[in-house]
């Protein structure tokens, strides 16, 4: 018997469950690689060569050099490990929340301290707005 | 004997510390959020407790892919801040409890949840944030903290209920330690917010502020909230309010609500706080 996922109607959201881990365990870490300074070093100085290092998918390797987030979680990536590519680029978690939603980080920045995201239109996919 | 006096519920978000971190806690943005902290930083300061039960949880820091345990209490003399990507946090090392933590760990087990005993194991942000907002910038924690993580990042995460029984069971633990002890518990996380995705950044006002009015007096309510609906209300980050179940059943029966605030934002993320002194 499958495993309920009564999550798999909201919009806009991956929960990292058993399957997702499975996909994206050598992208996730890959990410944690990311925590020694060394490893960072490395990583920049020649991304192609580095990723080459970790069995993960050409997809895989493709979304984390175009730093396609929403991409990097849709093929198994948690936003937890993720986050350790943009630090390595100096950028913040409110940056690549800005990314992922294709707004500016100026509008994603004045959305939130107007009290955010709006749960309204928002729970199910296909609601109405 | 030891006991559980009192709870306290925080946020941890990561930019909360820097601002405590580059002294940025009265501009504009941050003012509103920390003065809602100040009941709280005076009222421990009387307090003194003596352990903190810090639970938390790890945010890729200390538990990669390769091991997820469920419920992680930390039993070593001590624990690094950890370098999360661009350096320690400039704050103290935290100082364990080892015996209280392996009395705990012996007694909860014994009660059938099964905890992952940690040796050795550096603290990120969703320990070290709750202790600057308490205690500031001290040159050492004024206090000894027992980590207790709890994983909800991986799915399946443990349920609200699951959460509160087990603080239950760590009350009695602690009641049943001899050495006269005042230990606070701090549940830590949320509340709202989703860091990931074309839904990023949403914030439930209403339901955060329904969640506050219960904690204290109908936490049988919220112990039964599924996880879908923590996803569906209070974002894919939400989830992290299990934790603070898991202080509220460590308090007993019956408990007063002390002090509360709320703030948006914190970056991406509701900041709530509320301070429970136990009655039982």
């Amino acid at each position: 018997m499958a495993l309920e996922k009564p999550y798999k109607d909201v919009p806009g959201t991956t929960i990292f469950d058993s399957e997702m881990a499975r996909k994206g365990y050598h992208l996730n870490q890959f990410c944690m690689s990311l925590m020694k300074a060394e490893n960072r070093a490395r990583f920049k100085a020649d991304e192609h060569a580095y990723l080459s290092e970790w069995p993960m998918s050409e997809e895989q390797k493709q979304a984390v050099l175009g730093r396609d987030y929403n991409g990097m979680l849709a093929l198994g990536g948690n936003i937890y490990f993720l986050a350790k590519i943009f630090s390595s680029d100096g950028k913040s978690f409110q940056y690549a929340a800005a990314l992922m939603t294709g707004m500016s980080e100026e509008d994603y920045k004045a959305m939130m301290v107007s009290g955010g995201r709006s749960p309204d239109g928002n729970r199910y996919i296909g609601e109405n707005k | 004997m030891a006991r559980i006096t009192a709870g306290i519920g925080a946020s941890h978000v990561p930019l909360i510390g820097r601002a405590i971190d580059t002294g940025d806690t009265q501009s504009d943005y941050w003012k509103p959020l920390f003065d809602g902290f100040d009941f709280t930083t005076k009222w421990i300061a009387e307090e003194q407790p003596d352990v903190i039960f810090l639970v938390y949880n790890d945010h890729a820091t200390a538990f990669s892919l390769d091991m997820v345990p469920t419920f992680a209490i930390g039993c070593a003399e001590e624990f690094a801040p950890a370098d999360e990507g661009f350096g320690p946090r400039p704050v103290p090392m935290v100082e364990g409890a080892p015996d209280l933590a392996w009395h705990v760990a012996q007694s909860v087990i014994q009660q059938d949840f099964d905890l992952t005993i940690v040796n050795k194991m550096d603290v990120d942000h969703g320990l070290t944030v709750p202790l600057s907002l308490m205690y500031g910038q001290p040159k050492k924690w004024p206090v000894k903290v027992i980590p207790f993580a709890v994983n909800v990042v991986v799915y399946p995460t443990p349920s609200g209920r699951r959460c509160y029984n087990l603080g239950k069971a760590i009350r009695n633990a602690v009641d049943s330690f001899d050495e006269d002890l005042n230990v606070q518990i701090w549940g830590t996380g949320g509340m709202s917010h989703q860091l990931q995705g074309p839904r990023a950044g949403l914030i439930n006002q209403e339901w955060d502020k329904r969640f506050l009015d219960r904690l204290a007096d109908k936490p049988e309510e919220l112990a039964d909230i599924a996880h879908v609906e923590y996803i569906r209300e209070t974002g894919s980050e939400g989830i992290e309010m299990v934790m603070w179940l898991v202080m509220r059943g460590a308090l007993g029966d019956k408990v007063t609500e002390l002090h509360r605030h709320y703030h948006v934002p914190a970056s991406n993320t509701a900041v709530g706080h509320i301070v429970l002194e136990s009655q039982s």
